[in-house]
């Protein structure tokens, strides 16, 4: 037989701890005094530290965008779904496992921002958080995304032309390249502090392209996804996004946009070379030193039994870009 | 040095239930991630998923099936040198899934691909090699083989102590820059070698091992 529960210590209503000081007992003890002892404890290990430190932290938020639809650039393809696009991440930054940024970037800040435009213009600018949303119309796009590893996505962007960014700053006559940088923070970017996170890479991440591949309306720099700002671990706020380039080219979280005379340094490159060039188109005919480029594996729906491997298209299909590059041998400038 | 007085024997139940343990759970581990892949419910990239996990799992018992010999003499008991052909063998079975999920779920079994990829892709090609090694001993890890053999079966089986550094570097060559993962797996090589230098030596030299600590002539051979 089963004994009614009787509770061995009765509270009363008064003795009741409120349910607002409750949710609020971290900082309330903190207030006491408590923040003294534990900030004597903790140290500056404040990023991996005490779980009450890091659950203050506030989350990166998504907001809904206003945007176009402009499906005269968007393909027709399957979208990859959100939930694999936002956790399958090469963003070293935040570590080198494709799994690691989710994790490691859920409580970047990326407001307030700085961007800047400058090097050889007439009118260098500064944008800010909101100006990022603001000053140009934004319209989605859903572009292929292929990366050097050989497998693929497609993704909803909404961004505005760089194009526009760049005719703005009034670039000089001697100008011939953009070089691209992305925000330096080993605080928030524990890749960037530890090379061992970080993959050896010597940061802050840089990229570049020729100023004609940069005025190309096919290159977006992108401020959302999905319909959504952009989540951290894609590149929040703002990013490059160049479809017809290897991914690693579509440079993440940037702070400057420098226009140049001579083709700037670019992290794969620097870092390997005969594996990574500065043009870095997608060509299936050259292949990467350790693996073949012919075809890829679309990341979409469905498990392992999928047949989802395509072959790679030049230019990953946009071949309007080819004129860029003729009389150029693409085997030599990969 | 010695942490037992005695050496410690397990009863034959004892062994069999370990023995049904580790089919359990090898099995049972290959059949779930195998399951998760095909619904789709292994990450966003299932089949990077299944490469990943089972190529660290042919790793992780290959070192495993190397340290019971060392573990024996330690403790000392014969019996963890019960479990060595057992786990050998799965290491195997892991790296033979990993090359199936490579050849059917990868390259989705384009035929002219996956010949061009081994031949042409050196971490691949290191791979492949220590895959056929290891399929040569799974292939005469049977007590009749063994008999057939004879002396030579040893030497045959030595090819293990050169098919962890290359699964390793297969491993290592694959990666885009990470240096800590490789860096690990190498340190536990070199610990694993350090721990059976004695072999190794032997192996090397072609001489009969001499134990470090005994004089020659009290050297009994296994």
């Amino acid at each position: 037989m089963s004994k009614r529960f009787k509770p061995s210590v009765v509270f009363k209503d008064n003795q009741v701890t409120d349910e607002a000081v409750y949710h609020d007992r971290r900082r309330l003890l903190k207030s006491m005094g408590f923040v003294g002892a534990s900030a004597l404890l903790s140290g500056n290990a404040y990023g991996q530290g005490w779980f009450w430190e890091r659950e203050e932290k506030p989350l990166a938020q998504q907001r809904p965008l206003e945007f176009t639809n402009n499906s005269s650039f968007s393909t027709n393809d399957t979208l990859t779904p959100e939930s694999k696009a936002t956790t399958y991440n090469n963003f070293y930054e935040f570590g080198m496992g494709k799994d690691d940024p989710v994790e490691e970037a859920k409580h970047f800040q990326t407001d307030p921002w700085q961007l800047r435009i400058d090097g050889l213009v007439n009118k260098p600018l500064t944008l800010g958080y909101d100006d990022l949303f603001n000053q140009f119309q934004l319209e989605e796009r859903a572009y292929r995304l292929r990366c050097v590893e050989a497998w693929s996505m497609v993704i909803p962007w909404i961004g505005f032309e760089l194009g526009q960014l760049i005719r703005q700053a009034d670039p000089l006559s001697s100008a011939k390249y953009v070089a691209f940088e992305t925000l330096y923070d080993p605080d928030q970017m524990p890749g960037q502090k530890n090379r061992f996170i970080g993959g050896g890479i010597d940061y802050p991440y840089v990229e570049g392209l020729r100023l004609d591949e940069a005025m190309h309306p096919l290159t977006l720099l992108s401020v959302g996804m999905y319909g959504k700002t952009l989540p951290p671990q894609n590149g929040a706020p703002i990013r490059l996004v160049v479809p017809w380039k290897y991914g690693f080219k579509s440079i993440k979280s940037i702070v400057r946009i420098r226009l140049t005379d001579k083709q700037p340094p670019t992290t794969w490159n620097i870092l390997a070379p005969n594996e990574y060039g500065f043009y870095a188109n997608v060509n299936p005919s050259v292949a990467h030193p350790r693996w073949s480029q012919a075809s890829e594996r679309r990341i979409t729906t469905g498990g392992v039994l999928n047949r989802n491997r395509i072959p790679t298209q030049p230019f990953n299909g946009y071949t309007e870009v080819a004129s860029l590059y003729s009389n150029m041998d693409l085997t030599r400038f990969y | 040095m010695k942490l037992l007085n005695k050496p410690w024997r397990l009863s034959k139940i004892q062994r069999v239930t370990i023995k049904s343990l580790v089919h359990l759970f090898s099995l049972g581990y290959l059949s779930i991630i195998f399951y998760l892949g095909i619904i789709d419910n292994l990450g966003p990239d299932p089949v990077q998923a299944l490469l990943d996990k089972t190529g660290n799992w042919a790793i992780y018992l290959l070192v495993a099936t190397l340290l019971l010999s060392p573990i024996a003499k330690v403790l000392p008991s014969p019996e963890p040198l019960q479990f060595r052909r057992l786990l050998g063998v799965y290491s195997f079975v892991f790296a033979l899934a990993h090359f199936l999920v490579y050849c059917a779920f990868e390259i989705q079994l384009d035929m002219s691909l996956i010949g061009s990829e081994i031949i042409e892709r050196p971490y691949i090609t290191v791979g492949m090699t220590a895959l056929v090694l290891l399929l040569a001993l799974a292939a005469t890890s049977f007590n009749k083989a063994k008999r057939m053999l004879g002396r030579r079966w040893q030497k045959l089986h030595n090819a293990v102590y050169l098919i962890l550094p290359l699964t390793v570097l297969h491993y290592t060559w694959a990666q885009k820059s990470d240096l800590l993962s490789p860096a690990i797996y190498w340190m536990i090589v070199i610990a694993v070698f350090y721990i059976k230098r004695d072999a190794l030596i032997k192996i090397i030299m072609g001489k009969k091992i001499v134990p470090s600590g005994r004089k020659k002539r009290q050297a009994i051979s296994p």
